[in-house]
């Protein structure tokens, strides 16, 4: 599949006289193939909304190359623009204005129908309270309002940052449906999240971020699979007999963290050797499994974010990799 | 062309540009209503009525003369010294009332002179549209980049400096018009009051060219304001900005300068100052007198205080400068900071 969003090498020092100059985006890249929902994590403070920003013109970096729909942007985003809906980071709009003038005052500014107007706000749920001010919005509503403005000129990439923020279950149900649904008509959706099971649950691929860098990327099933073959859940007929199946594992080579009524196995190259191994000893194995992960595992392992008992973990104490190599994300 | 009739939309739908709409047409309505009500035309019966008392306002004053001449006669007659502190030399009899002292127009009722007084009522109006212009255009821009307006606006238009300028050149239309209709509005209002209930005096075709040339330095000040608020509260990115500007100019240059000035005697202090541009501006000069340069104490001195002249040319200057510094402050800023 071509991609509509490639970053190679993106870098961006904001600096300060006080502070000095901090890094947001060391060299980062990411791509994203057309018709896909693409997860794009990161810890606080890692990139992503920099990144986003960026990618739309609002933010100049300080050097690396990225590509909107196939035209090199900043430069070409004049006529990329038309096509790239984008929401980054909370929803901002004039408080005074009705959801309805909001968008009735981005439709003409953007040369979109006003029957566009009433489409994406009964899509997005907000049809009865369209001519309320705002400022009585709710989070969840405005960023109801905010998904509308970014659908309003029908994009052929659609940038979410955060939509599901504020939003009530029911909301991150219909906004996971309204994704799925966007993706199936040919729409990308590029979803920057922290609801990592709703980014499971719906993205097809993921690029994970840390400290400006890339430390992961590709199909979701398969970042996964890249960090589920590492173990194996252990359960003997007797729990009486872990401590002994423990040490005879370690003095093989294993490394072996127990579990409450289990063992959890890992640098074991085939979970047969755990039972051959135990076997021989006279130790028979009731119960083997693969240690199963999910994305929020795998995303706090990769960005080393896992939270520490006694330690208070600072915004920017995430992991750090070396740069990336060549282009284009690869 | 969508962009600027998106604009105009946004700017009329604003609460801050609607509430002060209403204000400054409800203000301004007040001096023609004021100008109605006080405006009296004179008529022979009112001239005739204003010199009867002008008459008897002079016989009443050569009586008191006469009392007090004899007063001071009969004091001398007694041998009193000190006569002339009280009376003045000769018993003050040089200074007797006159009948020209008692003018028939000192006693009519206020008639409004068209030809004499509209001149200076355009200056109230173009100063009260330039502070509304100021507040309008800061709030136009800062309000947009405060709530987050103007991000949406470059995700939709990602050409900085084009969406900025269209901003300003709506909003400067927009003034423009607005100006030129209370300016009409102003005019035949002023022009009603002259002709059906005060006096319109001579109107010659080079009366109405030096009211209209007021007339367009008052639009070029409204404009100007217009300008520099929107532009300082683009570069703040909030319509504060622009008011904490235009709140400090006018503290320190009306208030601190002066008071410093006259504190250490600068000669010719006020042409430091910010209104003094801007009244000779509108006024085409404004001559600053050195007062100090004469003894006025000792008693009537023969001295010309020396003055200072500033001209419109002067003004101009001085304003094209702040004009372009803001605009290019503008500018630069949208250009070169990130948006975030």
């Amino acid at each position: 599949m071509p991609a509509v969003l490639e970053i190679s090498g993106l870098e961006k020092t904001y600096r300060s006289r006080r502070r000095g100059a901090r890094k947001a985006l060391d060299g980062f890249d990411m791509v994203v193939e057309s018709g896909q929902v693409h997860g794009f994590l990161g810890p606080n403070g890692s990139g992503k909304t920099t990144t986003l920003r960026t990618l739309l013109g609002l933010i100049t970096p300080n050097g690396g190359q990225m590509t909107l729909l196939g035209q090199d942007v900043p430069a070409a985003l004049p006529q990329v623009a038309g096509r790239v809906g984008a929401i980054v980071e909370s929803p901002q709009f004039f408080p005074n204005f009705s959801a309805h003038d909001t968008l009735s005052l981005l439709a003409d500014a953007g040369d979109v129908s006003k029957q566009r107007v009433t489409e994406v706000l009964e899509l997005v749920g907000l049809r009865d309270r369209a001519d309320e001010r705002v400022r009585t919005y709710s989070l969840g509503m405005k960023q109801r309002l905010a998904v509308a403005s970014a659908l309003l000129k029908k994009p052929d990439l659609l940038i979410l940052d955060e939509p599901a923020n504020g939003l009530d279950p029911g909301g991150i149900r219909e906004m996971r449906t309204l994704m799925r649904g966007l993706a199936e008509s040919g729409m990308t959706v590029l979803l920057s999240s922290h609801i990592l099971g709703e980014v499971q649950l719906i993205c097809d691929s993921v690029t994970i971020i840390s400290r400006g860098r890339r430390v992961a990327y590709g199909a979701v099933a398969d970042v996964l699979a890249q960090h589920a073959g590492a173990g194996v859940t252990v359960r003997l007929e007797s729990a009486d007999d872990l401590s002994v199946a423990a040490e005879i594992l370690i003095a093989a080579g294993a490394r072996v963290t127990p579990d409450q009524d289990r063992l959890v196995v890992t640098n074991v190259e085939k979970p047969a050797w755990v039972t051959r191994t135990l076997a021989e000893r006279g130790y028979y194995v009731s119960e083997l499994a693969p240690v199963k992960v999910d994305l929020e595992s795998v995303f706090l392992e990769l960005t080393q974010t896992a939270p520490v008992a006694g330690q208070a973990r600072q915004v920017d104490d995430s992991a750090v990799v070396a740069p990336a190599q060549g282009g284009w994300g690869v | 062309m969508s962009l600027p009739k998106a604009e105009v939309r946004r700017l009329f739908k604003r609460r801050v540009t609607r509430i002060f709409l209403v204000i400054t047409l409800i203000g301004l309505a007040i001096f023609p209503i004021a100008f109605t009500i006080n405006s009296h035309a004179n008529s022979p019966e009112s001239r005739a009525a204003a010199q009867a008392q002008a008459d008897q306002a002079y016989q009443q004053a050569t009586v008191e003369f006469q009392r007090t001449l004899a007063e001071c006669e009969a004091a001398k007659a007694r041998g009193e010294t000190g006569l002339d502190e009280r009376y003045g030399p000769n018993c003050g009899a040089d200074w007797g009332p006159r009948p020209e002292y008692y003018p028939a127009e000192q006693y009519l009722p206020y008639e409004f002179n068209f030809q004499d007084e509209f001149a200076p009522s355009l200056a109230v109006l173009s100063a009260i549209l330039a502070l509304v212009a100021f507040v309008v255009g800061a709030s136009f821009v800062g309000a947009e980049w405060n709530s987050g307006g103007m991000m949406n606006l470059l995700l939709w238009r990602p050409r900085r400096i084009p969406v900025l300028l269209t901003k300003l050149g709506v909003l400067l239309g927009s003034m423009l018009g607005l100006t030129v209709v209370l300016g009409a509005a102003w005019t035949a209002a002023f022009w009603a009051i002259g002709r059906y209930d005060g006096n319109l005096g001579k109107l010659t075709s080079g009366v109405w060219q030096s009211l209209g040339l007021t007339g367009a330095r008052g639009v070029t000040m409204v404009l100007l304001a217009a300008t520099v608020g929107f532009c300082l509260a683009s570069i703040g990115r909030h319509t504060a900005m622009a008011l904490g500007v235009g709140i400090g100019a006018v503290v320190v240059s009306e208030i601190g300068l002066r008071i410093a000035f006259e504190l250490l005697q600068v000669r010719y202090g006020d042409r430091y100052v910010l209104s003094t541009y801007l009244v000779a501006w509108f006024d085409k000069k404004l001559t600053i007198t050195d007062w100090r340069a004469c003894d006025f104490v000792q008693g009537p001195v023969a001295c010309t205080p020396p003055e200072y002249v500033v001209t419109w040319q002067h003004a101009s200057v001085l304003l094209a400068t702040v004009l372009v510094l803001s605009v290019f402050g503008a500018l630069w800023s949208i250009r070169r900071r990130d948006v975030a």
